[in-house]
């Protein structure tokens, strides 16, 4: 027996399995990074004096990476449209150019953080730097893990197309999903730690 | 509606056509890296069970302490028991490779692992256990049988088998998920069992891990937060597999006040897991920060000890640590009870023949629970001073929650007026559950309060409260559902006599043991002394009361044994299940063979014309009318 | 549901998204540099913030045409989410996180 509606929706919910299951997942990272941004607060409130963040980090730089990563969810959906629209060559294109964002969002981070170290400002200097290097940190690895499964769908993942193409189809708006939603969390830490 | 051995067959033989017919899967894919679900129930089952047993004598230990301190542990009387009921598991076995063969090694490596515990000369010098040593096995214990004992138990093994079978799906709505999921736990608790060996043993900064304590721990903390990250994102994946499959896989006719209570315990302990879980993950890397990074996340400023100031920045806060552990750790308190209530409802409702009393009530109620269970957390925090106004709003949300609570229990009660009871081993223990909860239960609105709370909270009291809402209460639950499910799931019945030994060994016991820890709490005695309250005035008059707690644990464990012994003696020659061994309504005994078809579950796919406790219908031609018949 | 008529104007759509994103990106910057005190810009920044993550919710997670669950899924979240965000105001009466305070 086949497990039902993995790739068409059911009726009375009007989803499938996977996508149920992405947004499931993302309200559990909600909370995840829900309890990382109390714990800003709650430092920041309690602290004696807290630095501004554009005193010392690199707002020029996080803009960029900004924009970069706001790039990257545009691409994303258009790889997803390319596919609603059966154009599975544009689709390479754009879930290529989403990967290699990814790619640059990491590359300038790491940047940010080698200039970081340079300077010996490192997670233990004050609650700031503890909060901001936590709070990227685990942005970073989530860019991280979206990109291998980007990755996965732009190579070998993308064999499906030929055999399932509308399960595949679904696979790229679940991974959209979840590129989305980091792009989200990005959107709220940029002026969090950056600019207040 | 029952079915032919040969309708069985042939839905075998339709799949070995498929791309995955399970006559062509490895041994690895079918019994170790299996995605169905029902195999890794078992899985979970057996490993979970594993673990309550390594987690109970940890607690045995620690009680030989408490009744005879400073006097020398006798090893091989904790050890060898391990080794005569691993030996009798195995050789079930006959030597050949199987359930047995694996269970019985397993068993006989775990009282390796006791002996080498109880003689290890950093420890255990000259056999006499050191206070570190006491604080290890203390927060050991706490951790292996919440993490890694119950809730793996209720969830993991009871959710994953039967849950597919109760809503009539096919398997879990993502297997591979489902299968990472165990894998995931299971890293988790070898990374546990292995911090007992690192440098300064496992973590000893109690299962809670409060810093700044656990901050100047030793590595075996580190260790701990890492077991407890899989462990976590092992919860995570399952819940989501969980309730994506509740949600969409029910079968043709299940709407959701259609499905078997212990299907609405698990959606919404589920919901618990996804939701309360992650905080304490987001915690968990915190103190992984703390520890390994040197930031202060949780270590507030000017913090000395043993006299030298901590080279820490500080401007941390020890108390977030508390709210994001609480915020977890109390509905987790839910996650344990829930899916028990689950279990104690199916094994009522089947013994009673008659329909539970108030079905919608009881799924409102346990839905209010669920929700309520997340804004009552910082009950357990009052002693820290958070500040009267804090302490009143959880008191009135403490308060609160007992309502339902109390709303499930009471259905359960009158469910039992009338009926014509079947006294089996599952329904011994599903009664005892009632009372023992209930006690567990009540005893806790004093905690509920703030002001009796301050002087109750670091006593014996609070310990002797929630053993009784998850010892007797819980476990209780879980045993009554391994007698009811055993059938279901092996194709042989438990021997009964033994079950009743097992039952009423058992009851006795969990009294004897926690029934004085309220009389020694009441009387003022802290919960934190190694030596039991030796040196403490208050202690005085109730000391005699620790040999007696003892005394009740170690009789409780060769009850067990008869327990594992039934379990594995029946494996091997118990009498065989029917059909629908107990008569039941639901669709995992009414409409899918004992023991279920391997792949699929069901020969035909059922569908559901009624709600789940059809019993005594008047005018029915038999005492049950299963959810599938419909006529 | 999407065909593919329907997914060109969805296109459109995202573009104007992204432009928008872009925009506010931009602004919320170019604020940061006025130097407001602190109350005001944390209000107009998570003003910003709360509207760009909406539109990424909105448009490119296509949540503003979901289905019931998932929005009865996302309200049960965001409903302890913010008991989660109240959690500094729970601890912020503790006399020993002020210690700021003599």
């Amino acid at each position: 027996m086949e497990i039902p509606y993995t790739v068409h929706t059911r009726p009375d919910t009007g989803l499938y399995n996977a996508k149920l299951g992405i947004w499931l997942f993302l309200a559990s990272e909600v909370m995840l990074f829900g309890a990382l941004f109390t714990t800003y607060i709650l430092l920041r409130v309690g602290a004696l004096e807290w630095p501004h963040g554009s005193a010392i980090l690199n707002v020029p730089l996080a803009t960029v990476n900004t924009v970069v990563l706001i790039t990257s969810s545009i691409t994303m959906v258009m790889s997803w449209a390319s596919l609603k629209m059966k154009a599975f060559s544009k689709y390479r294109m754009y879930m290529g150019l989403t990967f290699l964002l990814g790619i640059g969002f990491l590359i300038i981070k790491s940047i940010e953080y080698a200039a970081k170290f340079e300077h010996h400002l490192f997670p233990a200097n004050n609650t700031f730097f503890a909060i901001y290097f936590t709070l990227t940190g685990l942005h970073g690895l989530h860019v991280i893990g979206g990109m291998i499964v980007n990755g996965y769908l732009w190579g070998p993942g993308s064999r499906m197309w030929k055999t399932d193409p509308e399960r595949f189809t679904n696979r790229v708006e679940v991974a959209g999903l979840y590129w989305h939603f980091v792009d989200l969390v990005w959107i709220f830490l940029f002026p969090v730690l950056y600019l207040l | 509606m029952s079915h032919s051995p040969s309708g069985t067959a042939a839905d075998h033989s339709a799949h070995s056509h498929g791309p995955d017919g399970h006559h062509h899967e490895s041994f690895l894919r079918k019994y170790v890296f299996s995605q169905d679900h029902k195999v890794i129930g078992i899985q979970y089952g057996l490993t979970s069970l594993l673990f309550l047993l390594f987690g109970f004598t940890l607690m045995m230990m620690m009680r030989w302490q408490l009744a005879y301190p400073e006097q020398q542990l006798p090893a091989l009387r904790f050890a060898l028991p391990f080794g005569v009921v691993g030996l009798i598991v195995l050789a079930y076995s006959r030597f050949r490779p199987g359930i047995h063969m694996v269970v019985g090694t397993a068993i006989v490596l775990l009282g390796w692992l006791v002996y080498w515990l109880a003689t290890d000369e950093a420890m255990m010098p000259g056999g006499i256990m050191l206070p570190e040593f006491y604080n290890s096995l203390g927060a050991m214990h706490g951790t292996i049988m919440v993490f890694l004992g119950v809730v793996p138990l209720a969830v993991g093994a009871f959710g994953n088998y039967v849950m597919p079978l109760q809503i009539g799906a096919p398997d879990m709505a993502f297997p591979k998920l489902n299968m990472m999921s165990y894998w995931v736990y299971f890293v988790g608790g070898v990374v546990m069992l292995v911090s007992f060996f690192v440098p300064g043993g496992a973590a000893n900064s109690g299962w809670t891990s409060y810093p700044p304590l656990s901050h100047i721990a030793t590595t075996g903390q580190t260790v701990w937060l890492f077991g407890m990250i899989f462990l976590i994102t092992s919860s995570l994946l399952g819940s989501v597999n969980f309730i994506v499959t509740v949600i969409q896989l029910r079968a043709k006719g299940l709407h959701f006040m259609r499905l078997p209570f212990f299907v609405w315990a698990q959606f919404v302990t589920s919901f618990l897991l996804l939701l309360a879980f992650p905080p304490l993950e987001a915690a968990g890397v915190l103190q992984l920060m703390d520890r390994l990074a040197g930031t202060s996340f949780f270590l507030p400023s000017g913090l000395v000890i043993s006299g030298e100031l901590l080279p820490n920045t500080g401007g941390g806060s020890p108390l977030l640590w508390q709210h994001l552990f609480w915020f977890l750790a109390h509905p987790e308190v839910y996650v344990l009870i829930l899916p028990a209530m689950g279990i104690i409802a199916e094994v009522i409702a089947n013994n009673t023949r008659k329909p539970l009393w108030g079905y919608k009530s009881l799924v409102y109620a346990a839905v209010f629970l669920g929700f309520t269970s997340f804004i009552v957390w910082a009950h357990h925090m009052f002693l820290t001073g958070m500040g009267t106004a804090i302490s009143s709003f959880f008191q009135t949300t403490t308060m609160i929650i007992s309502i339902p609570s109390v709303i499930i229990l009471s259905a359960f009660f009158i469910s039992l007026h009338g009926g014509s009871i079947r006294f089996n081993s599952a329904m011994l223990f599903a009664l005892a559950f009632l009372p023992m909860f209930g006690i567990g239960g009540l005893t806790g609105l004093p905690l509920g309060l703030s002001a009796s709370d301050i002087a109750l909270h670091d006593t014996y009291y609070v310990i002797g409260h929630f053993h009784y809402v998850v010892a007797p209460g819980t476990i209780f639950a879980l045993l009554a559902g391994i007698y009811y499910w055993f059938p279901k799931i092996t194709g042989r019945v438990l021997n009964e006599r033994l079950g009743k030994v097992h039952f009423w060994g058992s009851f006795v016991c969990m009294n004897v043991i926690f029934f004085p820890m309220l009389i020694q709490g009441l009387a003022g005695v802290s919960r934190r002394l190694y030596d039991g309250g030796a040196q403490y005035a208050h202690a005085l008059d109730v000391l005699y009361l620790n040999e007696w707690m003892s005394v009740g644990a170690w009789a409780m464990a060769l009850f067990q044994i008869v327990f594992i012994v039934n379990i594995f003696r029946s494996l091997r020659s118990g009498e065989a299940a029917k059909e629908n061994h107990w008569q039941a309504t639901t669709l995992e005994w009414s409409a899918a063979p004992t023991p279920p078809v391997a792949h699929g579950n069901f020969a035909k796919v059922p569908e559901v014309f009624r709600g789940p406790y059809e019993y005594s219908v008047p005018g029915a031609a038999s005492d049950f009318t299963p959810q599938n018949h419909s006529g | 549901m999407d065909d593919s008529h329907d997914i060109k104007k969805h296109v459109r759509t995202y573009i104007a998204v992204f432009v928008a994103l872009l925009a506010l990106t931009f602004v919320t910057v170019a604020i940061s540099y006025l130097h407001l005190d602190v109350t005001s810009a944390v209000i107009v920044a998570l003003i910003v913030a709360c509207i760009k993550g909406g539109l990424v919710a909105s448009y490119f997670m296509h949540l503003i045409s979901e289905k019931k669950i998932i929005y009865a899924s996302l309200i049960l979240t965001a409903v302890f989410f913010v008991v989660l965000m109240s959690l500094p105001i729970f601890a912020a009466s503790d006399p020993i996180i002020n210690n700021n305070v003599p």
